[in-house]
């Protein structure tokens, strides 16, 4: 490793321009003859609209038009998708309702878009857009998932009746109700995962502009995966044809997920940049974000686990209903399926699995991917599983999860994965030791001596990031490949550009892709430009969500960069009349082995474009592109332990001390790394005891639409963080790289809240405030009293 | 309409704007300063923080009118002569900031606060004084790190000064 090659902790090349104003976000931008947009929204959560009257908005000053979902429609512009069929266990296809950019005849939760107002100022068009009078005639509103599926509940889309959008099964259904059948021991219970908003703290926006000599548009937009938003917005929504469609997105603030999907408002801002003549920008404001990002999370689970004698795990029966809220968002089929079902195993050995999704269609925001998306509901589940299960057996969570552990590797769980690589001993016993898990009955009695209420839990975590391969996914459903893309060009002068398909949006990738290129050539960090989130500059690539870019993107660079230095020591080679075998690349240069024969890297560049000089037959220029596909999954995993201290009158919890132990494979940077695992568990601590959306069930209002009433973590809700890597390599990429984006989010929850009720000794669901801790408390006292 | 006539990053600087423009959009709009943020609607988030003569202030929670005469500096003021703030050069050190969003807020209310507590910063205290200022990538750790190594220095560097 050089000082700023793989595993050094070098300081970002990217903070100087976030740090001095200077970073360029979507809303910063702006365009000769720029108008601003504002959107009528649904005041309703379910309604038919009966009527839409423009004319007194049209006269506002300011106003330069409104327009609504017919012309949209008429336009030909399409119905919004998702994009991952998933089949029903009786063989029917999902039954997906129509989504359009639009309300055209039915709003089907409150903050459905219904027209948008293009103005001279914001505030112009906000005013307009308050006179748009739109007639509804009300309809009743379903907002939980469970009440959706009782029999006689509104119904949400003709095409889904019942507001079932697929019934699906995963595992062996027989083999697990026998082992139920057969166990020593059964724990049951009953699992709510609760509703969150991503929350990133750059609102979404989109700025829309047509070219109307050149027929052409660009789209700048806040978007973890352009290049998905140019493909899915032409070639499903008929907004351009991909060559007259350009999308930027330029520096994001924060995705977490809910800047995957390609929303209404975008769709929007193109088409109406091309109606009114005029470049058109909206940004959301805050209570838009929480009324349109989709949310995430949203189960009702119930689970039975099966243990034999020796405390075994022998099967794991799971019935989960998921809320997909009022129309289905890009990928949210997948997420409590492929990614949520199939982690059910977690660490473990179990023999039989069978687990039953049922999604719904509820009056609420549509639900998609959030920071680990199914993966943290399937490590809940489980997690609190292990842990209730442990104490109605009498033994410790630790040795009942030892007991169970898988050791050898490659391992075939019943829910399709193939876990290649991990040492779940390893985390568990760091994690144990950094803790110091032993010395907490002492530390309990000293809290008891004050009052206090101490408690302790852990966490086992396994996930799966970089899904893949392309094939694979394809046959489950997926609508595009998994791959990523790299093009390393190297300039005459030897300094290089990477152009990756992947995007960060606070990954810090141009600095740990400039390290791997750092790494691999001996240049200074200095001299390699990461270009990334323009479809105009870079090939397509797919982008980056579920801690992809290291495993996916960086490999497409490696295979990139291993064709650039084949030919670069092919020409070193010519120049030096040595071997191409014998030339190495090392420190900049590309030397002869053995000899002192060597050449700068700026000079076997600048020889690639003079082209005086090349082997014969070769072509000049040196630059080359890579598409990876990678073989598997990669299957990041750790141990997380809370211990927390519950104040008995408040009920509120304080967090003493969080331990993570991970094995996130190799590591290029370990200070992007922590920083990535330390936003994780904050999102994580922020599930289990702050965060929750919640609707008026009655009239279907969003109650949390501010950040007066959805509790975000403040630096003064959380502790520092004690963290640790035991890394075993993966074996599926040439980097040996896991992923470790969303680990947090995923581990920490049940590690809360198994801390929280050994804390108080009762079940608790998240977020567990103040109020519902102190009711728990109430409700466990007499039982406590009698003890 | 109104014109507003104030001082910002040491420049006198004027524009007219609506009666109810707020001075962050006041700024981002009508100036051209970008860096400093809008983030929420309630005044909670912090992303807009500015100095209003030696003040931290949420930009959004104030109307540019009220703010006419005054002395602003802005998250594009701090650095002199291409030389990062002490702490500018703490949150690239210890790695304080991810997408970047909520930095110029943090980076305006952490020069405040250090200027404030002539140097008696702890843990606590830094996480207490960010209650207002909301970041969603970096779980905080190590902003509060960036704050009290800036701390230590900007204390240090004044400390020297005064031997
Ligand atoms: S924008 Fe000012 S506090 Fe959020
Ligand atoms: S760095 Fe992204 S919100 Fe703080």
């Amino acid at each position: 490793m050089g000082m700023e090659g793989i595993g050094a902790r070098v300081a970002r090349k990217e903070d100087k321009r976030f740090l001095t104003g200077k970073g360029r976000y979507t809303d910063d931008m702006v365009v000769p003859g720029m108008k601003y947009a504002y959107f009528v929204r649904s005041p309703h959560a379910h309604a038919k609209i009966t009527g839409i009257n423009v004319s007194a908005a049209k006269a506002m000053p300011g106003v330069i038009d409104v327009l609504d979902g017919k012309q949209l429609q008429a336009d030909g512009i399409g119905n919004l998708i998702c994009g991952w069929m998933i089949h029903s266990k009786d063989g029917s296809p999902m039954k997906m309702g129509a989504w359009r950019p639009l309300a055209v005849d039915t709003v089907r939760y409150v903050g459905d878009a219904i027209a948008i107002v293009v103005a001279d100022s914001v505030a112009e068009a906000r005013d307009a857009a308050e006179v748009v009078t739109v007639d509804y005639e009300e309809l009743p509103a379903v907002i939980t998932s469970v009440a959706a599926l009782e029999a006689g509940a509104p119904q949400i889309h003709p095409e889904a009746p019942g507001n079932l959008i697929f019934d699906w099964q995963i595992g062996d259904g027989a083999a697990t109700d026998k082992a139920i059948a057969e166990a020593a021991h059964v724990t049951e219970i009953e699992i709510l995962n609760n509703r969150l908003s991503p929350n990133p703290m750059e609102p979404r926006a989109a700025l829309g502009v047509y070219d109307e000599a050149e027929d052409h548009y660009t789209c700048y937009t806040t978007s973890q995966n352009p290049h998905v938003a140019r493909l899915v917005m032409s070639a499903f929504y008929n907004v351009a044809p991909e060559n007259k469609l350009r999308v930027i997105a330029p520096d994001v603030g924060g995705g977490f997920g809910s800047k995957i999907y390609i929303y209404p408002e975008e769709i929007v801002c193109l088409w109406a940049s091309k109606k009114t003549g005029v470049p058109v920008k909206w940004t959301s404001d805050r209570t838009e974000a929480f009324l349109t990002d989709a949310h995430g999370r949203d189960h009702v689970s119930k689970v039975k686990m099966a243990f034999d004698k020796n405390h075994r795990i022998i099967g794991l029966k799971v019935d989960t209903i998921a809320n997909l809220g009022a129309y289905m968002s890009l990928f949210s089929s997948a997420v409590p399926t492929y990614l949520y079902a199939t982690l059910l195993s977690g660490q473990y050995a179990i023999p039989a699995i069978h687990a039953n999704v049922r999604t719904v269609y509820t009056n609420t925001v549509p639900v998609d991917a959030y920071r680990g998306a199914g993966r943290p509901e399937a490590t809940y589940l489980l997690e609190r599983t292990m842990e209730v299960a442990a104490r109605e057996l009498g033994v410790s969570p630790a040795e009942l999860r030892r007991k169970n552990f898988i050791r050898s590797f490659p391992y075939q769980t019943p829910v399709i994965m193939n876990y290649d690589a991990g040492d779940y001993d390893a985390s568990l016993t760091a994690a144990m030791d950094a803790a110091d898990w032993n010395g907490f009955p002492a530390r309990r009695a000293e809290a008891e001596g004050r009052g206090k209420k101490r408690g302790i839990g852990m966490s086992c975590y396994i996930e799966a990031c970089g899904i893949a391969p392309s094939q694979a996914v394809g046959s489950l459903g997926a609508g595009v490949g998994l791959w990523e893309s790299a093009e390393v060009r190297v300039n005459a002068v030897g300094t290089i550009e990477v152009l990756t398909g992947s995007h960060s949006h606070g990954q810090g990738h141009e600095t740990t892709f400039a390290q791997l290129v750092a790494d691999r050539l001996g240049v200074p960090l200095a001299s390699v430009n990461i270009v990334h989130g323009d479809t105009d500059k870079v090939q397509m690539g797919m982008g980056t969500y579920g801690s992809r870019s290291g495993a996916v993107g960086m490999s497409a660079i490696v295979k990139a960069l291993d064709k650039v230095e084949m030919k670069a020591k092919k020409i070193a080679a010519h120049l030096m009349e040595a071997d191409e075998s014998d030339i190495v690349i090392e420190n900049g240069e590309l030397k002869v082995a053995g000899t002192d024969k060597t050449l700068p890297w700026f000079q076997v560049a600048l020889a690639a474009y003079t082209a005086h000089n090349l082997p014969s037959g070769m072509e000049p220029g040196l630059k080359e592109t890579a598409f990876y596909d990678p073989s598997n999954f990669t299957f990041p995993a750790g141990c997380y332990i809370a211990e927390v201290e519950i104040d008995p009158d408040t009920g509120k919890t304080e967090i003493i001390q969080f331990v993570a132990a991970d094995d996130f494979g190799n590591i290029i940077n370990p200070m992007i790394v922590e920083g990535q695992v330390h936003g994780g568990l904050a999102q994580g601590i922020g599930q289990a005891l702050l965060e929750e959306v919640r609707y008026d069930e009655v009239s279907g209002q969003l109650l949390t639409a501010s950040y007066m009433d959805y509790a975000m973590p403040r630096a003064d809700d959380l502790p520092s963080f004690k963290l640790s890597h035991q890394n075993t390599p993966c074996p599926s990429n040439p980097l040996g790289i896991k992923g470790c984006g969303e680990a947090g989010a995923i581990g920490s929850p049940p590690a809360l809240i198994n801390a929280i009720t050994d804390a108080i000794g009762v079940e608790i669901t998240m977020p567990a405030t103040p109020l519902k801790v102190w009711q728990a408390l109430q409700s466990a006292e007499p039982r406590m009293a009698a003890e | 309409m109104a014109k507003v006539t104030l001082t910002v990053n040491g420049r006198t600087m004027s524009s007219e704007c609506d009666d109810r423009t707020l001075l962050v959009h006041f700024i981002r709009d009508k100036l051209g300063l970008t860096g400093t943020h809008v983030g929420c609607d309630t005044t909670q988030c912090g992303a807009c923080v500015v100095h209003m003569d030696g003040k931290s202030v949420k930009s959004c929670s104030i109307l540019a009118v009220q703010a006419a005469g005054s002395t602003v500096t802005t998250i594009e003021g701090i650095a002199s002569q291409g030389e990062l703030h002490p702490v500018q050069a703490a949150f690239n050190q210890h790695h304080g900031l991810q997408c970047g969003f909520c930095t110029p807020g943090m980076v305006m209310t952490a020069v405040d606060m250090i200027n404030r507590h002539g140097g008696q910063l702890d843990e606590q205290t830094v996480r207490h004084e960010l209650e207002g200022n909301i970041c969603r990538c970096t779980g905080y750790h190590n902003i509060v790190k960036a704050v009290l190594s800036a701390n230590e220095e900007m204390h240090g560097a004044s400390r020297q000064a005064a031997e």
